[in-house]
Order: structure tokens, then sequence, then C-alpha cells
């Protein structure tokens, strides 16, 4: 590049023209359609002068609302990222059979299956999470947005720097081959000396700012702002099941922090803390890393919980049943969730007394849960249960998941464990929590809540479609995987000698699929929802006779959420308001405090990304460079005191008279 | 219809249940993955006691209480039920009392590192009979078994007699690796610097299946052996046949070997260097290395308080014991 070797070491580090995966047809393919696909994009947006719209209006919002919507965003297209790697998994294993190795060399394929696990749950699962309760869990508070809003949006764009590593290190160098949680010694710098790891590191160190912060921030934002009369015992259940999940998150996320910062420098400068030399063990991390990892799941899972209380008590026209045993069935939930990390790894040597001990908590913890599953069923007993798509995605979620559950507490068993540990039953059984816990919940909020961030419905028939699509998708997808997990096939083999095996690795290959079918209605579904909004339009704000509190406003709601913080009395306040014959406030309306938009977010998260880039590739200047920047960006934004404005009593006038207007229009 | 779809829907189940009766971990010819195979079983069928019933109201409630069905009790504002609440938290408890003791005994009467007690369910084990001596090591990406009373030693091909307990010393060179053979016991971890064990018994004479269950990187793959249960006369037929046609495993024999390849052949020695596997324990093949552990003071567990699980097999003299990561 440079005529002095020297010179360009120093700018570069180790990145050259070899680090380009140039000798990769399928990275190559997919390299040209990413960047014909960005080239149309960004032309579209420029073409039709959307720039200035989406810094102004977005990119730089502090709207909790409008972050919650770029995080779902971000979600769904890292959805199709770590999909496509699915798919490439289970067509190469289709495969790969005796003569045949399939398409993909081992190199490359266990990059794929590392991807796959972060990005489903770094970058797919915790974004939509985070973004839905960033979206809904202020307005079910009453609040007018969280507690801190500069630093949501911060957290959102750190959040996007990780992704955005993580996507760079798909055309630029490799990522990581070491599985999901890099267990050192693989990781370690002897056993992966190329930037595969460090890519993961740094990605998930920048993305991992982000949530914690976000996590900090709606902690806070849901013990200090809750509506007057809100008392903790009225939260609605979808706002406990934040709560927890949020300080699963401030007391979890600085493990990991911990655990990488730890593997980053046995890798860069040199220390021992998890290799095999000078009292080092691997045995650390693992235990470090599971710490932080168990807690995950419920980080993950909790919220969908949330989801499906909110939703079974909706479309039941019943209140949930057994409020207070759920609030507790969370709580004890993520109590036990730390106490259950060690099953994990029951088979590396540690004594039955250890292995008994996390085995049982383990399996207590699936007694709050199924207390929950009874909740939900009591809710539909004696409701009048209306199968609209978010009720759909419960049930198929109540009959998915205790499949899983069941599964999950036969590996807590730990002699059972023994025989099924890391193979295809385990990847069987998480895909069912996930899949059919996670994702069925966020499916379910997506369509439950799309109107209220819109203002009009998602299409019904093509959400049919992928509702379908998805769960058959599921049960051919995993459960063949239950069976090849049962016939003792291993987790993470590119390659098979065993032509009996075959078929069932060929249904999973159709359930997946049929997931990309469903995958498609979903985005078809977002299409023709847009083309026909007028049709599915929600002039009423509680297009579904909602229960909790952001059913009381407009769809999509205003800056401020509500014109009047609304007084609380019972948990399902708007029911009980619309049942006690509440009036919508006319007049007498006050200027309403708010913060301004700022761009230092998005610009401090750039930043990151350049560092989290030299820290990589060993650029040491501009490493140094960027860390400055990034710290002078973020001093400098202290200083910054233009940063909220009083929004006047005309504007909020004008704005709730022309909702009168829409509501009398409509009656 | 919906007669036709259960209908279908059953024999679905039975078709996936006589296939699983056929799986490797469902019908196993160790006594240990027998036990863990009754275990999963019995597991199965208590949470089964749960699920099904779970299941099948869900849908029946779905159906019941449809929004369409008028006739169906609507009771707007039920929303407790103190009697039922007690219930709903007590039916899953009950089962992980039973799940739970279950789970104790079994953990420990199952433990990996524990002296067998039995051949299997009707076979004590006969008088003086001493277990066989199985070091085994991982590494990339191969596993080499030493057979320590024999003197010899084989790569990626593992054989024992038939109801003779064996007993597994376990380490890895560079990476972690799952030491499985689901035909005969559990897995466990081999992990570099540490060393773990497992006791297990063949009752069956076959080839067995064993491989990594834990990925180690680009030759995973390619990490699998055979597993020979054979009588006592093929075992020492076995063992002549590596002493005659097999080569030296000296520490430079070692080194070469343990370089990273992939889907290596099967291999013999003939003659084992003493002490080669402790020495790769305690990574001290290169004594001047620098993470050879003799040079860190690491107390040797020498029996104690849980004797009974570790077997003292080699003098603890300069013990350097690896980390153990058995702890109870």
């Amino acid at each position: 590049m440079l005529s002095h070797p020297d010179l360009a070491k120093l700018i570069f580090g180790r990145l050259s023209l070899d680090s380009l995966p140039l000798h990769e047809p399928i990275v190559v393919y997919t390299f040209i359609a990413v960047a014909l696909g960005g080239i149309a994009l960004l032309g579209t947006v420029t073409y039709f002068k959307l720039w200035g719209y989406l810094w102004r209006e977005w990119f730089t919002s502090i709207d909790h609302k409008k972050i919650g919507i770029m995080y779902m965003i971000l979600g769904f297209v890292m959805l199709l990222r770590g999909f496509s790697d699915a798919i490439m998994m289970r067509a190469h294993q289709a495969l790969s059979f005796g003569d045949s190795h399939g398409f993909l060399p081992p190199e490359h394929y266990d990059q794929i299956f590392t991807a796959h696990g972060v990005i489903m749950i770094f970058f797919v699962a915790m974004p939509m999470v985070t973004g839905l309760m960033n979206f809904v869990m202020p307005l079910q508070i009453g609040a007018r947005d969280v507690a801190f809003p500069f630093l949501n949006n911060f957290s959102f764009w750190m959040t996007v720097s990780g992704a955005m590593l993580v996507m760079a290190s798909l055309f630029i160098g490799e990522f990581a081959r070491t599985g999901w949680l890099a267990y050192p010694p693989l990781s370690a710098i002897v056993s992966s000396p190329d930037a595969g790891v460090d890519y993961y590191i740094w990605a998930l160190q920048i993305a991992g700012v982000g949530t914690t912060l976000s996590g900090i921030n709606l902690l806070v934002t849901i013990i200090k702002m809750r509506a007057p009369g809100m008392t903790m015992m009225k939260m609605p259940v979808f706002v406990w099941t934040s709560l927890c999940t949020n300080v699963l998150i401030v007391a979890a996320f600085p493990v990991l922090t911990v655990c990488l910062a730890l593997l980053a420098l046995d890798r860069y400068v040199g220390t021992n803390f998890f290799t095999t030399e000078l009292g080092g063990n691997a045995m650390m991390y693992v235990n470090l890393i599971w710490i932080w990892g168990h807690p995950e799941v419920y980080i993950l899972v909790l919220p969908a919980f949330g989801i499906f209380s909110e939703v079974t008590a909706t479309f039941s026209r019943k209140p949930l049943f057994g409020y207070a045993s759920m609030v507790y069935a969370t709580v004890v939930i993520t109590v036990l969730s730390y106490l259950v990390w060690l099953h994990h790894f029951f088979t590396m040597g540690s004594g039955a007394s250890v292995n008994s001990f996390f085995g049982i908590t383990t399996m207590i913890i699936s007694i709050p849960t199924g207390a929950k599953i009874f909740n939900w069923l009591f809710t539909m007993y004696r409701g009048r249960v209306e199968f609209q798509l978010p009720m759909m995605w419960t049930v198929a979620f109540m009959v998915t998941f205790v499949i899983g559950g069941m599964t999950g507490v036969l590996l807590a068993v730990p002699p059972a464990d023994f025989s099924l540990h890391n193979s295809l039953f385990l990847i069987a059984h998480f895909h069912n929590v996930i899949i059919g816990g996670v994702l069925f919940g966020l499916f379910a909020g997506i369509t439950y809540w799309f109107p209220k961030a819109f203002g009009f419905r998602l299409d019904p028939f093509w959400g049919k479609c992928s509702f379908w699509l998805w769960v058959t998708g599921f049960y051919f997808a995993f459960m063949p995987l239950y069976m090849l997990g049962l016939m003792g096939v291993t987790r993470r083999l590119s390659h098979f000698d065993d032509p009996s095996l075959r078929i069932w690795f060929l249904i999973a290959a159709f359930g997946a699929f049929l997931i990309a079918l469903g995958i498609a209605c979903n985005i078809i579904q977002f299409f023709v929802s847009f083309k026909n909004r007028e049709k599915l339009r929600d002039t009423t704000g509680d297009p579904w006779d909602g229960r909790t509190l952001e059913w009381s406003t407009s769809s999509p709601p205003p800056k401020y959420n509500f014109a009047f913080t609304p007084i609380v009395h019972d948990h399902d306040a708007w029911w009980m308001m619309k049942k006690n014959g509440f009036k919508r406030p006319l007049g007498g309306f006050v200027p309403i405090h708010m913060p301004l938009n700022t761009g230092a977010g998005v610009i401090m998260g750039a930043i990151s990304f350049v560092f989290g880039f030299a820290m990589i590739w060993y650029m040491w200047p501009l490493a140094a460079l960027s860390f400055v920047a990034l710290l002078a960006v973020g001093i400098g934004h202290t200083f910054n005191y233009h940063r909220d404005y009083f929004l006047g009593a005309d504007e909020v006038t004008r704005t709730e008279a022309s909702r009168t207007e829409l509501l009398a229009s409509h009656v | 219809m919906s007669m036709k779809l259960c209908r279908g829907l059953l024999a679905c189940i039975a078709i996936l249940l006589l296939a699983g009766c056929q799986t490797v971990l469902m019908s196993p010819s160790g006594d240990l993955a027998v036990q863990q195979r009754n275990l999963i079983i019995t597991s199965t069928v208590l949470m089964l006691l749960i699920i099904v019933p779970v299941i099948v109201l869900t849908l029946l409630f779905a159906w019941h209480f449809r929004a369409s069905n008028k006739k169906a009790h609507y009771d707007p504002d039920w929303d407790h039920s103190t009697i039922l609440e007690l219930l709903i938290w007590a039916a899953p408890l009950l089962i992980i009392i039973a799940l739970g003791a279950i789970t104790w005994v079994s953990t420990h009467k199952l433990d990996p590192y524990r002296q067998l007690e039995r051949l299997s369910a009707h076979q004590p084990i006969p008088e003086g009979v001493r277990p066989l001596q199985v070091d085994v090591v991982a590494l990339d990406w191969k596993w080499l078994f030493i057979y320590p009373e024999q003197g010899i030693a084989s790569v990626n091909e593992l054989v024992a007699p038939v109801d003779r307990p064996i007993q597994f010393k376990i380490t890895a060179t560079s990476v972690m690796n799952s030491f499985f053979i689901p035909a005969l016991a559990g897995q466990i971890y081999a992990m570099p610097g540490m060393e773990t064990q497992l006791q297990a018994v063949i009752n069956a004479p076959g080839e067995f299946k064993g491989f990594s269950a834990n990925y180690s990187g680009h030759g995973f793959s390619g990490m699998h052996f055979l597993f020979h249960g054979v009588s006592e006369e093929g075992f020492s037929q076995w063992v002549e046949k590596a002493k005659s046609g097999g080569g030296d495993l000296s520490r430079d024999a070692y080194v070469k070997l343990a370089a990273p390849s992939e889907n290596e052949p099967v291999a013999y020695y003939a003659t084992v260097e003493p002490g080669l596997y402790r020495a790769i324990l305690t990574r001290c093949v290169d004594p001047e290395s620098p993470s050879c552990m003799t040079r860190v003071d690491l107390s040797p567990h020498d029996g104690g308080d849980s004797g009974a699980m570790l077997q003292s097999g080699h003098a603890s003299g300069m013990a350097a014991m690896a980390t153990q990561p058995h702890s109870d």
C-alpha cells in the first residue's frame, strides 16, 4: 500500500489486502449483493432528500419511542443476517455427508456458527427486547420519556456500532471460529492468532456499554418515573418483567465486560488469566462467562413473559389471573437465575455434590415458570379469547415453550446431561425456548404494539401466513435435532460419515426453508401494511380494547406521550379509567418540559466503531486518536447546556385538539 | 377433522418414539450409559405428568373459551383464586421435589469419578478384578490412548475387554475437547493442564463410535475414533498386535504426533516412554518449558476426604498434580 513498510504497518497495523476474503466466492458474492443493496438504499435516501429528515427526526432523536423503533429495525435487519447464517449451516449439514464436503470449508463454516450465535443473541434478541422495553415501558408507567434521554440515544448507537463491527468482519478479515462464547484456550492468541476473536471481543464490548447503560436507564425510569398512584404492585406485568430484566442486565453485563477484558488482556498484552501457562486457568473464563450467560437467558425471556401476560389479558377480555403470583414468580426467577450457571458445564469434572446443587437449583426455576404458564392458562379460562395474531403467537408459545422447558429440566439432571451435553439435543432445547419463548414473544409484541407505534395495524393475512410458516417451520427444523441428539450427534460438526443421519438433516433444512418463507411473509406484511395504512389506520389509540396506559394516548403518541400525567388507582389502569367513564381533558394544557435532540450519540457511536476497528487491526495511532476523540466528544457534550426546552401550551392544545377531531370523526 | 389430526399426530409421535428407541443413547451397551438412559426416561415420564395436561388444557381452554363460543361461561372480573394458585405452585413443586431427590441420588451414583459397584444390573464385580487403566490425551485433532499397564499406546482406536471396569484418566494438549463414547458412558471434558476421570464398563462386544463432543477448531469434525469392545483374548491379541507392529512413543515422537493434523489414521505404539502421560498432563514434555507445572507449587491431592473419588494411581512424590477440576 505505502512504499515504506514500517509506516504502512504503523498506520494499517496487521490489516493488508490479504485480509480481504477475495478467495472465498461466497463472501465475494455476498459482498457484491450487500454493496449493491447498500448503494441502492443510500441512493434512494439521497434521491428523496431524506438525509436531513433522518438525521433530525431519527438519528439524533432522544425520544424513547423513536429509539425503541430504531432498536427494532436494527434487530430485524440483523435477524436477516443471522438467519442467512442459519440457513447456510442447515444447507451445508444436509449436504456434507460421506464424500461430499458441502459447500463451506471448515474455516468458513466455523465462522458462520459463531456469527450466528453472536448475532442472534446480541444483535437480534437483545436489541428487539431493549427496543420493546424502550417503546412500551415509559408509556405503560405514564412517563414522558426515560430517565436519561440522551443516554438512551447513546446506548442505541453503541449497540449499532457493535453490530457494524460484526458486519465488517464478514468482508474485512474474518470472524471468530470459536463458538459464540469463545472459550479459551481456543480463543487465546496461540490457537486463534487472527483478527476473528478480536472482532468478537470489541463488538461485544462496545455493544455491551450500550446494553449496560440502557439497563441502568430503564431501571431508573421504572423506579423513579411511574405515574402517581402506580405503586410497585400496580405496575403492569410487562413493566415488572422489564424491571427484573434490567436488574439482571445491570448486575450481569459488567461480568461479561470484565470477562472479555481479561481475555483481551491475555490476547493483547500477554497476561495469563485463561491460558494454560503460569497458573492461568480456562475454567475461570467458563465460569465467568456463564455467570453472565445464564442470567442473559432470562434477560431475554422475562420481557417475553411480560408481553404474553399483556396479550393474554387483553385478548381474553379479563384481567391477568394471579397478578401477585405472576410478580413473585418473576422475582424468584430473577434471583434464581444467578444460582444455576454451572449447569452449562456439569461435564467439566465438578464433583457430584456441586453438580447436584446446580442441577436442583435449575429445576427449581421451572416451578415459578410453571406457575406463570398456569396463570396464562387460567387467564384464558372463563374469558372470551379473541384469536388475533398476538394471541395466536401466545398459544403457540405456551405449547412450544413447555416442551422446551421439559427438555431443559432434563438437561439439568447431571447424569442425563453427561449424555446430552453439547449434542444437537441441546441445540434443539435452546432454540425451542429462545424461538418458542423469546421470538414468539417478540412477534406477539410487535404485532400488538405496532399500531401504537405507527398508527396503523399490521396486515393480518400476511401475519397469519408468517405465523403458520414460522411455527411449522420451527417444529420441522428442531424436532429432528432432538432425535439427532439422542443418536449421539454432537454440535458444530461440518462433516458426517454416517449416511443414516442424513434424512433428519434434510427435514431440518426443510424446516429452515419454511422459516425463510415465514420471514419473507414478515417483510411482505410490513410492505402491504404500509401500502394499506389508511385501511388499517387506528384512529382511537386503543385498537385492541387494551387495559394499560399506553392505550390511553393517541397512536402514534405525541412527543410528550401524555398531555397530563395520568393518576393510577389500580393495575389495568386504562381499563379502570374506561370502566369509570374517563373523559379526555380538552383544555387547560400547560407547557411541557422536553429534552432536545443531540447528535452526540451518533458521533460517539461512530468514533467507537473506528476505535474498535483500530484495536482489532492493531492500528495503534488511530486507536489512540479515536479514543481521545471519544473522550473529547463525551466531555464536550457535558458542556452542552442547550439540552431541553418547553413545548408551549398552545402546541399541546393544537395536538390534543386534532386528536379530539380524529376521535370524533370515527365514532 | 380434529380426530384425524389427533390420530395423525399420535402416529407421528409413535414413529418418533420408535425411531428414538433405536438411537445409541436409548439403547447403549455400557452399564453407566444404560443407567443414564433409564434416568432420562424416568425424568421425562415424571415431567410429562405435568406437561401433557398443560398442553391439553392450553388447547382446550383456547378452543372452548374462544370469543365466538357464546355458550362458554364468561367471567370478566375473575382473576384470583387462592386454592387454584396454591395448586399451580404446588403441582410443579411436587414434581421437582421428586425429580430433585432422583437427581441428588443419581448424580452421586453415576459420578464418572466414582468406582464402579457392579458390571451391570445382574453382574457384581468379581473379587480381585482391577480396572483397566487408559490414559486419554486429546490432541489437535486426534485421540491418543496410552495403556500404562500394557506399555502400549494407540491413536484413534480404543480397545477394551467386555465386562472389565475401565478407568480413564483424561487430559488434553492445547484446547478443550470432550471425550465421549455414547454407547459406553456420558462424556467428560478433556482440558489442558487438568485431569478428569471416567470409570466405565462395556457390557457387549462390538464397535462403537467415540468422538470429541466439544468443538476444538479446524479439524474437529474428523476427531473421531472407534471403540472396540472385545473378549479378554481379543484384547490380548490386540495388545500383541500393537507391540509387534507399532513404533516407539518417545517424547520426540509425541511432539511430532502433537503437531496439528486432521483425519489421522489409526496408529499403534509398541512402547511408551515412562511418565509421558504425567508429563503431558503437567505440560512438562519439554521440562524447560515455562508452562511446566512442576515449577509451580501445586499441592497434590493425596486422597484425604475425597479418597473414594480420586484414584491415586501414580506415586504422589513429585506429584505436581495438575489442576483437578473435581472438587467436592
